[in-house]
């Protein structure tokens, strides 16, 4: 008896870890069936279910209780069952649902991408590209917050805000005082330190990282460039708080800000503490190792030629892997 | 006269106290429960007596029990859900202020069969003079040997606590409740896992509501299956209704599931009729939640028969032409009120209780009300009925927790019903300032009415 | 995000300590959280409302850190985040309270008082506000006067000026 279980998601058949989500085993997967996540995010324990972008049918529970489920369900937080049939962009229902959650999530956000530091990588702007509507159909004012400093470092937008949560589960997770959280309640509900205090932390920036929307933004890189602009480069340094691995986003010869490394979904790959992040912008501090990759879905991506990866199911699989040859081959090249 | 099982002693005076409640035949079920029966043997009553949840889902009582997890050496608890905060639901405030004991009697006999020795009951916070009055209850009880340690000499200990909600009806969904027990916010958890696993402090727990657990008493003393005799088919036992609105007589009663909702309207025994000698409009059956029915579809189904105070009878015919049993509670309209102006009172309360923690109830709840209010004060267009009809559609069935549904069920339905009404309000702006649409033909036969839904 | 130019130091008298500790006791070690809710209905029925420096008390007593205390607070409607008249009339707002009266009550209570929504009379004494359904809708309208929560039912416009008239002498 095999210790994995199957899930196909859109016809494709992956086979996982027991108790993996639907939203693990599609990135297992990878490429366009893969459900988007706001508010998910896989070192943040307890994070996602929230936002539901990633709601996917099941249209069968699993060998032993083929029923399907009776809602649309978030892939973030279901598991998959052996036998498990999901449908995803295959779905129009799926579809039509999503676009209506993006509609949701933007018809209190303020669009204002053209004054915004997250465009070009910001989330909700791809989200909204790929299934939101041409006009809003949502005919009164919106709701506005008044800007707050969180720290010297980092500002707090609220109009854009999201309320993925993702930014409170780092506080608690990865700094070791929270001071910031959720007040109110329902579309009131904000994200606020109540009275002002200031986030004193080391690693207090990744609040930033974390943010799929421009709500909280580095103070020190605010207005400097658009980041389709700038040249991200990875590199590290020798740090006695953190990994000390990060991209530098350079314009020029100038370091204009650094961020930690991210990898295809948007999350981080190791967090970063403050000194790495805001306190070195000089490209003497850092070890240099190569231009970072960017997926080429991304604005940021144009100009960059390498980044024709296969997918990884395509490696993985030797039924496509034969039947790719010629492109595989092409590939390598690069 | 129809039986009375949960509210037979209701006007003896002294009813709240220990002492009166026990001369009528209190306390009899843990005594019996206790010494006589086995934990399992309770659950087996239960679910036998095909009791179901009170609370609004209408879910199976023992079999919700049988889900529990038993770990050893793992505490479980069981949670009453006191946070009655339905719109148009008041009977737990009635039976708690009324015979607290029948709710701490069957407290008793209900964590002794789930094996709790610490339950909680979660009072809303604006129920304080019903908190006292438990607490007080509690004390007459605990003095009595009933609770805390070594009951009635049988080895089983159990200490019962009061707590007080803070004001949200959120906290009536098991999962917020139990968040709220905690001392967090009131945000549903994400399910799985449900409470049977892991529940309060992370231990397998049970939350039912007030009535629920005050109906186990009369389950164990006359057993499962006399309590299943009464009733209508799945529908057994009785049924405490709220009733409010333009009623000649509103307030709770016990009724005997199966009971036509005309006789419930009409008769003298219960509701007396529409007050001021008015004609009924419409009625919601269940608590703001449910789907609003045109008098037509609430006193007769599609195909003409009598509509019954039942589970089943209520929601036959779908969302199409039924609505639900839900909390039982019943709100009658008579023909001078506004459906639209109803519908954005309802919307306004969704949107005022929504936790904002999912986007489509969080951002969908406050459109849905700033559309509703543009209709009532006169500046709608056609087109936002349609959008109400869109936007209802994308809440339901997409949010953590049914507080969604809820939200997004009283708007299609009245839009399903009293479409005419939102058209007239739209294209008489001025006229529907001062004066309403009236009773059309939603008192009609049902064949008039079945064609206005699409 | 409030801005706070200087904290009144607050002190909780011993019976009220007595009594958190006695809240505290009901649940398992290491869950004093649970005690939140009870607690700040302890502290706002002494000092009339939680201001910060009272709920940053609360949370060194039950150490937890003080954010923590104003997310709960900030989402319960029961909770005052700021100061209140002596009495708070809460009338119900919801649906079948309007049925039979409710919006006409608030009009009524909103002219007697002189003072809109939320906002205080000029004596202190008296602020009014519309909640959401407080479970009472066949006795409608209602209202409720905290800290007690004492219930007024089957209200008119006379039954609200007699209370008023009541609340003034008292």
């Amino acid at each position: 008896m095999s210790d994995k279980v199957k899930v196909t998601i859109d016809g494709i058949t992956v086979e996982v870890a027991p108790g993996t989500t639907i939203l693990n085993a599609a990135r297992q997967i990878g490429g366009d069936i893969v459900p988007p996540a706001m508010c998910y995010y896989s070192k943040l324990e307890g994070s996602g279910g929230k936002c539901r972008t990633c709601i996917v049918k099941v249209s069968k529970g699993s060998e032993k209780d083929p029923r399907p489920m009776p809602k649309l369900v978030a892939s973030c937080r279901t598991t998959v069952m052996d036998g498990m049939e999901v449908m995803n962009i295959t779905s129009p229902e799926v579809i039509e649902a999503r676009s209506g959650v993006v509609e949701m999530l933007l018809i209190n956000h303020p669009l204002d991408c053209p004054v915004c530091d997250q465009a070009g990588e910001c989330d909700l702007q791809n989200l909204g590209y790929e299934h939101g509507l041409q006009k809003t159909r949502y005919e009164f004012e919106r709701r506005t917050f008044e800007r707050i400093d969180i720290g010297d470092k980092i500002q707090l937008h609220m109009n854009r805000c999201i309320l993925c949560y993702r930014c409170v589960f780092t506080a608690d997770q990865i700094t070791n005082k929270r001071v910031h959280g959720i007040l109110n309640r329902g579309d009131h509900s904000e994200i606020s330190t109540y009275i002002q205090t200031a986030v004193d932390n080391d690693f207090s920036g990744n609040v930033i990282d974390v943010c799929p929307v421009g709500a909280l933004t580095d103070k020190t890189f605010r207005f400097k460039n658009r980041v389709w602009f700038t040249k991200p480069i990875d590199a590290h340094r020798d740090c006695p708080t953190c990994s000390g691995k990060v991209t530098l986003w350079y314009k020029g010869a100038d370091v204009l800000r650094v961020t930690a490394r991210k990898d295809v979904y948007g999350e981080v790959e190791e967090f970063i503490c403050n000194t790495c992040r805001f306190d070195k912008k000089k490209t003497a501090d850092w070890t240099i190792e190569h231009p970072t990759h960017i997926p080429d879905t991304s604005v940021i991506a144009s100009n960059h030629y390498e980044t024709l990866i296969p997918l990884p199911v395509i490696q993985e699989d030797e039924r496509l892997k034969e039947a790719n040859r010629v492109e595989l081959e092409k590939t390598t090249k690069f | 006269m129809s039986r009375k099982l949960l509210l037979e002693h209701i006007n003896v005076p002294g009813i709240h106290t220990l002492d009166v409640y026990r001369q009528k035949g209190g306390y009899r079920a843990v005594e019996k429960a206790l010494k006589t029966l086995t934990p399992d043997e309770v659950v087996e009553e239960v679910k036998k007596s095909g009791l179901r949840g009170r609370g609004g889902a209408g879910f199976p009582t023992g079999m919700k029990w049988s889900f529990l997890a038993k770990p050893e050496g793992v505490a479980r608890y069981l949670v009453c859900n006191a946070d009655e905060s339905e719109p148009g639901t008041f009977k737990d405030r009635y039976l708690m202020t009324h015979i607290p004991h029948a709710l701490i009697e069957g407290m008793i006999v209900s964590s002794f069969a789930l094996g709790a020795k610490t339950s909680f009951i979660y009072v809303r916070g604006e129920m304080m003079p019903q908190i006292r009055i438990l607490e007080k209850a509690i004390a007459e009880a605990k003095n009595a040997g009933f609770l805390g340690k070594n009951i009635l000499g049988t080895g089983y200990d159990l200490e019962l606590y009061v707590q007080p909600g803070g004001g949200a009806y959120i906290c009536g969904e098991e999962t917020a409740l139990l968040e709220s027990l905690e001392g967090k916010r009131g945000n549903p958890r994400i399910k799985p896992p449900f409470p049977a696993i892991a529940g309060l402090y992370g231990c397998p727990t049970v939350v039912n509501n007030v009535e629920s657990i005050a109906a186990v008493v009369p389950i164990i003393n006359d057993g499962g299956d006399e309590y299943a005799k009464v009733g209508i088919g799945r529908s057994t036992g009785t049924k405490l209704i709220s009733a409010s609105g333009n009623l000649v007589r509103p307030g709770v009663y016990e009724i005997e599931l199966g009971l036509p909702v005309e006789e419930f309207i009409y008769s003298d025994e219960w509701c007396g009729g529409i007050a001021n000698g008015k004609r009924l409009k419409a009625t919601v059956a269940g608590g703001s939640s449910v789907p609003v029915l045109p008098a037509n579809l609430s006193i007769k189904l599609a195909n003409g028969e009598p509509r019954l105070m039942s589970y089943e009878s209520l929601s036959e015919g779908g969302f199409a032409t039924g609505t639900m049993m839900g909390s039982g509670g019943f709100i009658a309209f008579d023909e001078d009120q506004c459906m639209v102006r109803n519908t954005w009172n309802f919307s306004r309360f969704y949107h005022h209780e929504s936790c904002g923690q999912c986007s489509p109830c969080r951002e969908g709840t406050g459109w849905m009300e700033k559309v509703l209010h543009r209709i009532e004060y006169g500046h709608g267009k056609m087109s936002d009925i349609d959008l109400l009809v869109d936007v209802a559609k994308k809440i339901e069935g997409n949010t953590i927790c049914p507080l969604g549904d809820a939200a997004a069920w009283p708007v299609a339905s009245a839009i399903r019903h009293f479409r005419d009404e939102f058209e007239w309000h739209v294209n008489n702006p001025q006229l529907s300032l001062d004066t309403n649409y009236g009773l059309a033909n939603y008192a009609e036969p049902i064949a008039k009415a079945v064609s206005t839904e699409n | 995000m409030l801005k706070v130019e200087e904290q009144q130091p607050v002190e909780f008298s011993s019976a009220l300590i007595e009594k958190f500790e006695e809240i505290v006791k009901r649940y398992p070690e290491g869950k004093q959280k649970s005690a939140l809710l009870p607690v700040l209905h302890e502290v706002q029925a002494v000092l009339g409302w939680l201001s910060p420096a009272a709920m940053d008390k609360i949370a060194e007593y039950l150490s937890i850190s003080p954010i923590e205390v104003y997310e709960v607070a900030s989402f319960y409607s029961m909770y005052f985040l700021k100061p209140q008249g002596k009495y708070v009339l809460e009338v119900c707002r919801t649906g079948p309270c309007c049925l039979v009266g409710a919006e006409k009550l608030m009009g009524h209570i909103e002219k007697s008082l002189g003072v809109k929504e939320n906002e205080v009379t000029p004596d202190g004494l008296f602020s009014w506000r519309g909640v959401e359904c407080l479970a009472a809708c066949g006795y409608g309208p209602v209202l409720q006067i905290g800290p007690e929560y004492t219930f007024y039912e089957n209200l008119d416009e006379k039954k609200v000026d007699d209370l008023i008239q009541d609340l003034r002498k008292k």
